[in-house]
């Protein structure tokens, strides 16, 4: 019966439910490095400022939101087919492949804008294909996902390893690293970009591919809400029965947004292949596929609140370098226990504050009720 | 159901003379409680008098399962006072119910899958720390439970492997277990067979004769009176009316319950049938152990007529209708529809069935009929959502469909009437009313139909009872599978039953009768096994 | 516009230094990945930027990588607040120097493990070849099935570099050495992960080997635990670690990365810090293997005086060791 107990409106649930979470988590860090002796205060600010303050801190945060958006649209378009993809770091890694492999093989006679296009497809096709064979254990064979998946981030470290260490390195170099790109083959920078308008900043790693992140967000949520494909996608998530009644096919609808989702995560190797690093490197996916899953958690799989985790999480880990780099005492293992701690309060804990937030608002609405009601009288 | 009476017959439950009047087991007083907005409760009092069984009947949302929940400590009343047994309690969780006798059978069963009988009864009332003295102890105290009220179950058996009906018993020997003196059960017949369910109504019986006082909540009308001493009428949160059983009709109690007179039956049946508009021949379905769950059927249904599907749950109804809309595909036999033949060389997904006009409202509309987390304007498109009157070359006109889901809202009465509502927080009366616009809006040739009324309110079956018999009277031909003996008989034109996968028995609608239908089912009648061997075999007109 | 924005942020640097080198140096050392308590390499420069810091009272500025991108953000970061000299540990931040260098002309930078060639910039590598050189040969005298093993971090040149240098050492003590190869792992975690060097040592000890040299930063630890445990030796890397498991620690091979980053330090502060190119070798004294108290039981004097002979021989150029970096090949 309707046991249900009042509904929260909608800016309460989605905009101050996760601001609230995000304060209590920094209170605990606050408290930590209060602990170590640091002013937890002056912490935060270094933290922000150095984020969000100056040119350059913007800059790499962004760089950061970036590569977060890419793999937070992974996991999220996966997660609306009812799929745990948590193999976005390989197929990161293996989209980097693709892109750093076309880009080498063309940046000698194609021009830029048709290198552009190549560098987007290859990282698309390369990350799809990485994620297309567990889709299909999953969808034909019932391996489940998440296995699989983690699997092949595995694969992919050690193909990227043997890749670049037997056949793609450049001779005679200590590091495992390809020959740099040439300049056609090269993202422009933001700061470059700007530079072009008369706009001085210091040179940071954001390049055009935010433009091509933000487009991303764009389309996944039209495809996802926007689409009958989407429909079929999100049915075959939310309720497979109902999906097969509806016509859709569950086998079909998995490889597709495994694709999806791997040609998305693919993309951070468009980013730092292709516009950060010009040269196909080692270990570039450092963790960003994993960090899209907290992402995705914390946007609750929409890309508007993708963009707005991959920021915040652009936040921690700019500000969180900074923050090792100014105060000595800070380790950059204290930086990862503050990010974890905002991934655990917005994550795992995201409904913990729900309940007394629920509490509070009932009470102003009797209150708001009450003083209406003496108004009246 | 073969032992369900209608009000005129009712039989006057067994019942002694009344003894001296004790303490009624159960006293609540003005009991008040909402949730938000909603007032669930308002002002309710009910008195239930030891050793009776005191049925409680309602709409859905009517305020049946809050009150027995704040009877049973899940949720405080806002106010009011509960007394058991003449005095006053404070109950605050299930415990303090427990702790005032006071046991509870839920709808849904709370039992761990993996354990075994006595495990589950044990769980949480060990008598110490060892747990061989509580095994022992349990195995004594099962036995004795068992012979003295026709409890049987097996103690060491496991949970999963169990049937539904034993593990209704399991529930109510773990509330006796506890020394529950008052036994409330929420729905208790919804997911039994005719036979279990009046094996249960043995056991509440054998209850009462022992001073058990049981409080039985239920919207079937012909189990209130059939088993109840008294029963109470509640709506939109009041208790409306408390009556003796033997005083009272169906009739009258489903005015109290809708509050107002309910029309009689549908729309007369239509006289002239067309031609066959689906065939089936020599239908088989295999599951993946080789065990066949339709096996070798055959019939056909014509344009402007009801088939109806007898038999007790699970001898294939179900199965029937997932292949015949494509969900299963077949392992032998085929199915003609309007001319289109399909068998296992020529298989047809739902959405080719689709294509060919064969609508179907799906037996369990949470699971398959609609997405619960889809709002109803995606839901009111569920199947369609390919079809090009709501898609551009890219992207779906949400415009488009908005306008279609408020039409067959409006058109169906489906309420709140808001296309942004989402499907899962509909009642689940508006919910199948949804469905229903949805497929019958197309005007299908042919209409499959699985328990077209469960779960749903009585005003909400009267309405869609109509939609059906207009749908049949403007030509389609529609199979309807159901549980519920009355709406088939209601409904039907021809009726058709099924046990073991197989079709036993044929029934024209002026033949049947409740009786014979339920030896059927049972494969009890005459020339049972005769039919029933050849049944497939055999032309059905 | 681009050039002169650089121009603009050198000049600005360059003024900041001039006022602070009037008599004190603002040094800073940029860690790699592993961290400075990975017990091997980037601890080898935290304790040698430590001793200069205990000896001089100068403080330094330091950070820590944690992925690709910070290395060039974190150089950059140092060289804008005016730190000179510029210490990067290890060849992964190669990229990041050059293209820092090239921006602040005027601040000094120091490479270790890697090579940039700027007027700005100091590369010091090592001859890891000829240090493992000289650990092969007391591996194969050492050993009593004529087995040996490797356990390295990943699979990279560097390591090879370590491999390649300790197969010829082997071969050289005795031609019908057999040495078997494990890799630690394909990420950064490959550098410390005891509990895999443990399990491939095992394996190793299985398939006959009884002396293993561990090449893999933290790891190696597992490794040294597994040859007490089993009873087998096992052989040392960076810096002396004979201390860890005397009577199973054999030797190690001594990488003096310490005194190149406290050299860096001291001969900016005396003014005789020079760009270029230094490989250091057994001759000077930047690689060697390790005999002290804690292994002089497990050395016999005819294995130290061939090792003593081989260490001649090398810097005297009669033994010549093959780099595999010099052609990414490794001679069979």
């Amino acid at each position: 019966m309707s046991a249900a107990p009042a509904e929260l409106p909608r800016w309460i649930d989605i905009g101050l439910i996760p601001v609230i979470n995000i304060c209590l988590a920094l209170l605990v860090s606050g408290l930590i490095i209060l602990a170590i002796g640091e002013n937890p205060v002056e912490a935060m600010a270094i933290m922000i400022r150095g984020a969000l303050g100056y040119g350059e801190g913007i800059g790499y945060t962004l760089y950061y939101t970036t590569n977060f958006i890419f793999t937070g649209l992974a996991v999220a378009i996966a997660f609306h087919a009812g799929l745990f993809n948590i193999g976005g770091e390989g197929q990161a890694y293996i989209g980097g492949l693709g892109v750093g492999l076309a880009i080498l093989a063309f940046d000698s006679t194609l021009p830029f804008f048709l290198l552009l296009p190549l560098g987007i497809l290859a990282g698309a096709a390369f990350g799809a294909a990485w994620a297309a064979i567990p889709a299909w254990l999953q969808a034909y064979r019932g391996s489940h996902i998440v296995i699989t998946t983690i699997m092949f981030n595995f694969i992919a470290y050690a193909v990227m390893v043997y890749l670049m260490v037997n056949v793609l390195i450049k001779p005679g170099q200590m590091s495992p690293e390809s020959r740099e790109f040439a300049a056609a083959g090269q993202l422009p920078f933001m700061h470059e970009m700007l530079a072009g308008i008369g706009i001085t900043v210091t040179p940071t790693p954001l390049n055009l591919s935010i433009v091509w992140a933000l487009l991303c967000c764009v389309g996944v949520w039209a495809y996802i809400w926007r689409t009958r494909w989407g429909y079929e996608l999100r049915a075959v998530g939310h309720n497979e029965a109902a999906a097969v009644y509806a016509g859709a096919r569950p086998r079909h609808i998995v490889v597709a947004a495994m694709c999806i989702s791997g040609a998305l995560a693919g993309f951070v190797g468009f980013n730092e292949i292709m516009g950060v690093h010009h040269r196909l490197l080692l270990n570039f996916p450092a963790g960003y596929g994993f960090t899209g899953i907290a992402v995705s958690l914390m946007g609750r799989n929409h890309p508007v609140g993708v963009v707005l985790a991959s920021l915040l999480f652009g936040v921690l880990y700019q500000g969180g370098a900074e923050l090792a780099f100014e105060v000595p005492t800070i380790t950059r293992e204290l930086v990862v226990t503050i990010q974890g701690l905002v991934i655990l309060f917005s994550g795992a804990l995201a409904y913990m504050s729900t309940p007394w937030v629920t509490r509070v608002w009932r009470a102003l609405l009797a209150w708001r009720a009450g003083a209406a009601a003496a108004e009246g009288a | 159901m073969p032992m369900r009476h209608d009000g005129d017959d009712a039989v006057v439950p067994p019942e002694g003379p009344s003894p001296p009047a004790p303490p009624a087991a159960i006293e609540l007083r003005g009991i008040n409680k909402s949730f938000g907005a909603v007032r669930a409760n308002r002002d309710v009092s009910m008195t239930v008098r030891a050793g009776t069984i005191h049925g409680i009947v309602g709409e859905n949302g009517a305020g049946k399962s809050t009150l027995m929940s704040i009877l049973y400590g899940f949720y405080g009343a806002d106010s009011g006072e509960i007394r058991v047994a003449g005095k006053p309690v404070h109950i605050a969780s299930s415990h303090d119910a427990i702790a005032a006798g006071i046991g509870m059978v839920h709808q849904h069963f709370m039992l761990v899958d993996n354990f075994t009988v006595l495990e589950n009864v044990m769980m949480g009332a060990e008598s110490g720390p060892l747990l061989r003295e509580s095994i022992e102890k349990a195995h004594g105290e099962l036995t004795r439970l068992a012979t003295e009220y026709g409890l049987h179950v097996d103690p060491g058996a496991v949970i999963s492997d169990l049937p539904v009906g034993a593990l209704q018993r399991v529930e109510i020997l773990k509330a006796l277990y506890r020394d529950a003196r008052i036994l409330i059960l929420d729905e208790p017949t919804g997911v039994l067979t005719p036979q279990e369910a009046e094996q249960l109504f043995r056991i509440l019986s054998a209850l009462k004769e022992r001073g058990v006082t049981v409080i039985m909540i239920t919207h079937k009308l012909g189990e209130v009176m059939a088993i109840t001493d008294t029963v109470s009428v509640m709506r939109r949160g009041r208790m409306v009316a408390e009556r003796a059983t033997a005083e009272t009709s169906t009739e009258e109690l489903a005015e109290l319950m809708v509050g107002r007179k309910l029309k009689a039956g549908v729309s007369p049946r239509a006289e002239t049938v067309g031609a066959p508009a689906l065939a089936v021949e020599r239908l088989c379905l295999r599951d993946r152990y080789g065990v066949a769950r339709i096996d070798d059927i055959g019939f056909e249904v014509r344009a402007g007529e009801i088939v109806g599907i007898a038999g007790v749950s699970g001898n294939g109804q179900s199965e029937l209708l997932e292949v015949l809309s494509g969900i299963t595909p077949m392992t032998a036999g085929r199915i003609v529809v309007e001319g289109r033949e399909v068998s296992v060389a020529k298989p047809a997904r739902p959405d080719e069935m689709r294509g060919l006009r064969l609508a179907h409202v799906p037996e369990d509309r949470q699971r398959r009929g609609l997405v619960t987390a889809f709002t109803a304007r995606e839901s009111s498109i569920l199947g369609y959502q390919r079809d090009p009157a709501y898609n551009g070359r890219l992207f779906t006109d949400y415009d488009a469909v908005d306008g279609h889901c408020r039409d067959l809202m409006e058109r169906f009465d489906v309420r709140p009437p808001l296309p942004g509502i989402i499907s899962g927080k509909m009642s689940g009366g508006n919910q199948q009313k949804l469905i229903l616009a949805r497929e019958i809006d197309r005007d299908p040739k042919v209409l499959l139909v699985g328990q077209p009324t469960r779960g749903v309110d009585i005003g909400a079956i009267e309405f869609i009872h109509q939609q059906l018999a207009d749908l049949r009277d403007r030509g389609c031909a529609i199979l309807m599978v159901s549980v519920e003996l009355d709406e088939i008989m209601a409904l039907s034109d021809r009726i058709l039953v099924m046990f073991e996968g197989r079709i036993v028995g044929e029934v024209a609608i002026k033949d049947a009768d409740t009786s014979t239908l339920g030896l059927m089912m049972a494969n009890a009648h005459e020339g049972a096994s005769a039919r029933g061997g050849t049944s497939g075999a055999e032309p059905v007109a | 516009m681009f050039r002169t924005t650089l121009t603009t942020i050198a000049g600005a640097v360059l003024l900041a230094a001039t006022v602070a080198s009037a008599d004190e140096i603002k040094p800073a050392v940029v860690f790699d990945m592993g961290g400075k308590f990975d017990k091997s390499f980037n601890q080898g420069v935290n304790d040698g930027v430590m001793r200069f810091k205990e000896e001089t009272g100068i403080a330094y500025r330091e950070f820590e990588v944690t992925n690709e991108t910070q290395r060039e953000q974190a150089i950059r970061k140092m060289a804008q607040r005016g730190s000179d000299p510029i210490l990067g540990v290890g060849f992964a931040q190669v990229p990041a120097i050059e293209a820092v260098a090239k921006e602040f002309p005027k601040a000094r930078f120091t490479i270790i493990d890697g090579v940039v060639d700027l007027p700005n910039v100091q590369s010091v590598v090592f001859n890891e070849h000829e240090g493992s050189f000289l650990v092969g040969m007391i591996a194969a005298m050492a050993s009593k099935t004529g087995k040996v093993g490797f356990v390295g971090g990943m699979d990279i040149p560097l390591i090879r570099k370590f491999a390649c240098g300790y197969v010829a050492g082997a071969k050289h003590a005795n031609p019908k050495i057999v040495v078997i190869q494990n890799m630690t792992g394909t990420t950064p975690s490959a550098w410390n992960d005891p509990g895999r060097g443990a399990e491939l040592t095992k394996g190793q000890f299985d398939r006959g080997v009884d002396v293993v040299y561990a090449a893999a930063g933290g790891t190696g630890t597992g490794v040294y635990q597994a040859a007490k445990d089993a009873g087998k030796l096992a052989i040392g890397v960076d810096s002396n670690q004979n201390y860890l498991h005397p009577g199973t620690m054999l030797t190690s091979m001594v990488k003096r990365v310490d005194v190149a980053a406290y050299n860096s330090f001291k001969s900016a502060l005396d003014g005789t810090w020079k760009p270029g190119f230094q490989a250091l070798g057994l001759a000077e004294g930047g690689v060697d293997w390790a005999l002290d108290e804690h292994n002089k039981a497990l050395i016999t004097d005819k294995m130290k005086a061939s090792v003593e002979q081989a260490k001649a021989d090398i810097i005297a150029g009669k033994i010549q060791v093959h780099d595999y970096m010099s052609d990414n090949t490794c001679p069979r």
